[in-house]
C-alpha cells in the first residue's frame, strides 16, 4: 500500500503565493492532500487555499510560525497520515522536488529528511547576514549532533510517523527548525539531508530581517544549549501533551 | 541601631500590604495560590521592621555596620524578584496553554468544517438519532 502523505503549509498573509503553492502541489501528485494552516492571516489566504483545493485549518490568531507548523502536525497525527511533508507558502519549495525527500522514508533510512540548498554548491546565495546565521547554526548543530548538517534552517522537510508524533507534541517557537533539529538527535530519530532547489521568494520578504535575525540568533543559541541539557527522551512515550 | 520611626513606618507598610492582599483574595480578585509570595512578603516584612533587635542582629551578620534598615530594603527587593520571577513562570505556562488552545480551536474547526461540506452533500434524509 501506498504511504498516505499530507502536505503541511504554514501561512501567513501569502494570499499572492499560497493559490499556486496549493495548485502546484496537487499538480505534482494529486495523491497528496494539502492543508495550510492560516497563521491567523488578516488577508484571503484561508479562501484561497481553499479554493485551490486545500484543506484549511485556521488559527483565530497569529500564534507564529513554530505553532502554525505543529498544528499542521497535529492534524497529520489526527487524521492519520504516515509521512507529512512541509512546504512553506510563499513558494520557496519545488513540489518537484518531493520525490527527493520521500525516498530515504520510503526505503527506511531516515525519520526525518531535511532539503538542503547548501549539501552541495548550489544557485540559492542568500544575503551575508543570513548566511553567517545559516552556517553559525549548521557548524553548531553538526558539532552537537556529531553529524553532518548543512541546513537547520530549512522549512522543507519529510516526516514519518514517529517523528510526526514527535512534533505533535513538542515543538520550538520562532525560528524553529535549528532547535527541531537537535530535538529529533535527543529523541534519536534518524536525520538525512538530500540537496534540493529552493526557488527565490515570489513574493514578500522574508520573516527574518537583520536585527532580527541577531535576537534570534542569541534566543535560539541560548535555547540550543538549554535543549541540550534537558533530560533526554526516549520517542513518543513520556511527558503528557 | 534602627530609628523608631522607621520601623513604625515600615510595619505600618507591611500590615497595609497584608490587608490590602487578604481583601483582594476576599474579593476573589486574587487567587491565593498568587497571593502566598505576597503573604510572605508582608509577613517577613512585618517581623523585620518589629523585632528591631534582630534587624541589627541580621545586620551584623551580613556586615552592614552603618543602617541597619538597608536589611529592610534588601529584604523586600528579594521577594519583589521572587514575585516576579514566579510571575514569569506563570505568564509562560500561560502562552503554552494558550497556543494549546489556539491550535485545538482551529483544527476542531476545521473538522466542523469538513462534517458540514460531507452534510450538504449528502443530506441526511433521517433525523439523527440522539
Amino acid at each position: 500500500m501506498t504511504p498516505r502523505v499530507v502536505a503541511v503549509v504554514p501561512a501567513y498573509e501569502e494570499e499572492d503565493a499560497i493559490g499556486a503553492v496549493v495548485a502546484g502541489i496537487r499538480e505534482f501528485d494529486p495523491e497528496i492532500d494539502v492543508v495550510v494552516v492560516d497563521d491567523g492571516s488578516g488577508d484571503r489566504t484561508a479562501e484561497l487555499a481553499a479554493a485551490a483545493g486545500a484543506t484549511v485549518v485556521r488559527l483565530p490568531f497569529n500564534l507564529g510560525i513554530g505553532a502554525a507548523v505543529q498544528t499542521g502536525f497535529r492534524y497529520a497525527l489526527e487524521q492519520d497520515y504516515d509521512v507529512a511533508v512541509r512546504l512553506d507558502g510563499d513558494g520557496q519549495h519545488e513540489p518537484g522536488e518531493l520525490p527527493k525527500l520521500l525516498e530515504p522514508l520510503e526505503r527506511g533510512e531516515a525519520d526525518v529528511v531535511t532539503g538542503s540548498r547548501f549539501r552541495e554548491a548550489g544557485s540559492y546565495r542568500p544575503p551575508l547576514g543570513r548566511r553567517l546565521g545559516i552556517t553559525w547554526f549548521a557548524k553548531l548543530v553538526s558539532l552537537l549532533s556529531r553529524q553532518r548538517v548543512t541546513d537547520t534552517t530549512s522549512g522543507f522537510q519529510a516526516l514519518n510517523r514517529p517523528a510526526i508524533a514527535l512534533f505533535a507534541r513538542d515543538y520550538p517557537s520562532d525560528y524553529p527548525e535549528v532547535e527541531a533539529t537537535v530535538l529529533l538527535l535527543k529523541h534519536r530519530l534518524r536525520l538525512t539531508e538530500v540537496q534540493v532547489e529552493m526557488r527565490e521568494r515570489e513574493t514578500g520578504s522574508s520573516s527574518i530581517t537583520f536585527l532580527s535575525s541577531l535576537y534570534y540568533g542569541i534566543k535560539v543559541t541560548l535555547a540550543l544549549f538549554v535543549g541540550m541539557a534537558r533530560r533526554s527522551a526516549v520517542p513518543t512515550e513520556e511527558a503528557p501533551r | 541601631m534602627t530609628p523608631v520611626r522607621i520601623s513604625i513606618a515600615a510595619a505600618i507598610g507591611s500590615v497595609l500590604l497584608i490587608l490590602i492582599v487578604l481583601e483582594l483574595i476576599r474579593g476573589r480578585r486574587l487567587k491565593e495560590r498568587y497571593a502566598l509570595l505576597w503573604l510572605a512578603t508582608g509577613l517577613v516584612l512585618l517581623v523585620l521592621s518589629l523585632w528591631r533587635g534582630g534587624l541589627n542582629t541580621i545586620a551584623g551578620w551580613l556586615g552592614v555596620s552603618g543602617y541597619p534598615p538597608a536589611i529592610l530594603f534588601a529584604a523586600a527587593i528579594m521577594f519583589v524578584i521572587a514575585v516576579l520571577l514566579h510571575y514569569s513562570t506563570v505568564l509562560s505556562r500561560l502562552t503554552d496553554d494558550n497556543v494549546l488552545l489556539a491550535q485545538e480551536v482551529a483544527l476542531l474547526r476545521a473538522r466542523v468544517d469538513a462534517l458540514e461540506r460531507e452534510e450538504a452533500r449528502e443530506p441526511a434524509t433521517e433525523p439523527r438519532a440522539g
